[in-house]
């Protein structure tokens, strides 16, 4: 009955509840943070704007963003995946979303950053329908723990437009 | 003589109900964690609505947010994939299921029918390589699930397990060692 199989095991079932518990409660916690993030993107140019041999349009453009994602940092938090988004609605799709830029914040001390940047993912549409186009930027984040449930959220600003003619 | 049959079906009868009513228990006990198990797998089958609802994380493409050996609960919503989720695609004609990114998605307005393009956060690369012959894009048959939760390390045994079939025979052999040996 208390030979030393008999306590390895409870001691290794009740070390794994306790394990188990601390990683449930530290995923709970997370809960508790409301974060207040901030951000701002301008366009700064339109770099070129063409219609592929294919058909579909792409465009190039400089970017200029700045945000301040300091307060997602919880003790659970291992990392702060970001990108910005283009998102528009076109005759042929009801939702186009596509990923200009975006990042790795490792750490709450790199969370508030400004950065100056072509877009890093080609911006090509399914076919020929951003001439004049209005879109949305939306700056995405997901939120992974160090151990629990992931989070995500994001902020759209809206306004932005394409030029009328290929540059 | 009546005296010694006496002992005899005496001792027959100990013998008896000393192996087989704590055999059977032993046998119910075995029958009912592996029962156990089961249901606790059907049930996240269930709850998640994904075939698979966990994984162990294989490669390094999405270091480092996941590190190889790490385990990824899964669910499939009915809810519309946009982008930045993190989710569970199979290639046809590739066994391994690949854990990437979502970058870009487009949405038809009538049917719903997407189309997603996928990437590896440490990839430099989308995922277009990868991607059977000729596809450009995903579909929504080709999602398995998303991942929603994450537990470290945890997957770590599963990967040794099939690197060294050897290592889990070993621990299947000890294991079933233990139960035929263990008294309580």
């Amino acid at each position: 009955m208390h030979s030393f199989g008999y306590r390895a095991n409870a001691l290794l079932t009740f070390a794994l509840t306790i394990l188990a518990l601390m990683c449930a409660m530290a995923s709970f916690s997370d809960n508790l943070n409301h974060p207040t993030p901030t951000a701002q993107v301008q366009v700064l140019n339109i770099n070129w704007f063409q219609k592929q041999p294919n058909g579909n349009d792409e465009v190039s453009m400089t970017l200029n963003i700045s945000a301040d994602l300091q307060s997602l940092f919880t003790w659970n938090t291992k990392q702060v995946f970001v990108f910005l988004a283009a998102e528009y609605e076109t005759p042929k799709n009801s939702l186009n979303q596509i990923s200009l830029w975006d990042g790795i914040i490792p750490a709450k001390d790199n969370a508030k950053f400004w950065i100056h940047t072509s877009n890093k993912y080609r911006f090509i549409d399914q076919g020929s329908n951003l001439r004049g186009k209005e879109f949305n930027l939306t700056l995405h984040w997901h939120v992974m723990p160090k151990t629990g449930k992931m989070f995500a959220d994001k902020i759209v600003m809206s306004g932005y437009s394409l030029p009328e003619e290929y540059r | 003589m009546t005296e010694n049959m006496g002992w005899f079906s005496r001792t027959l009868n100990s013998i008896k109900s000393i192996q087989i009513r704590p055999t059977l228990s032993q046998v119910i006990t075995l029958g009912l964690v592996v029962s156990s198990a089961l249901i606790i797998w059907k049930g996240f089958m269930c709850m998640t609505g994904s075939e698979s609802p966990v994984v162990v994380v294989l490669s390094e493409s999405m270091e480092p947010g996941f590190a190889r050996g790490d385990i990824l609960f899964l669910s499939m919503s009915n809810d519309p994939i946009r982008a930045g989720e993190i989710v569970v695609f199979n290639i046809d004609g590739r066994s391994i299921p690949i854990v990437h990114r979502v970058i870009e998605v487009h949405e038809r307005p009538d049917t719903g029918e997407v189309n997603v393009l996928t990437k590896g956060d440490n990839n430099d690369e989308n995922d277009r390589i990868l991607y059977a012959q000729g596809q450009k894009w995903l579909q929504r048959r080709h999602i398995m699930g998303r991942a929603v939760g994450f537990l470290p390390y945890v997957g770590w045994m599963t990967i040794i397990m099939t690197d060294r079939p050897i290592i889990k025979y070993i621990i299947m052999g000890a294991l079933g060692l233990l139960v035929i040996t263990s008294k309580d």
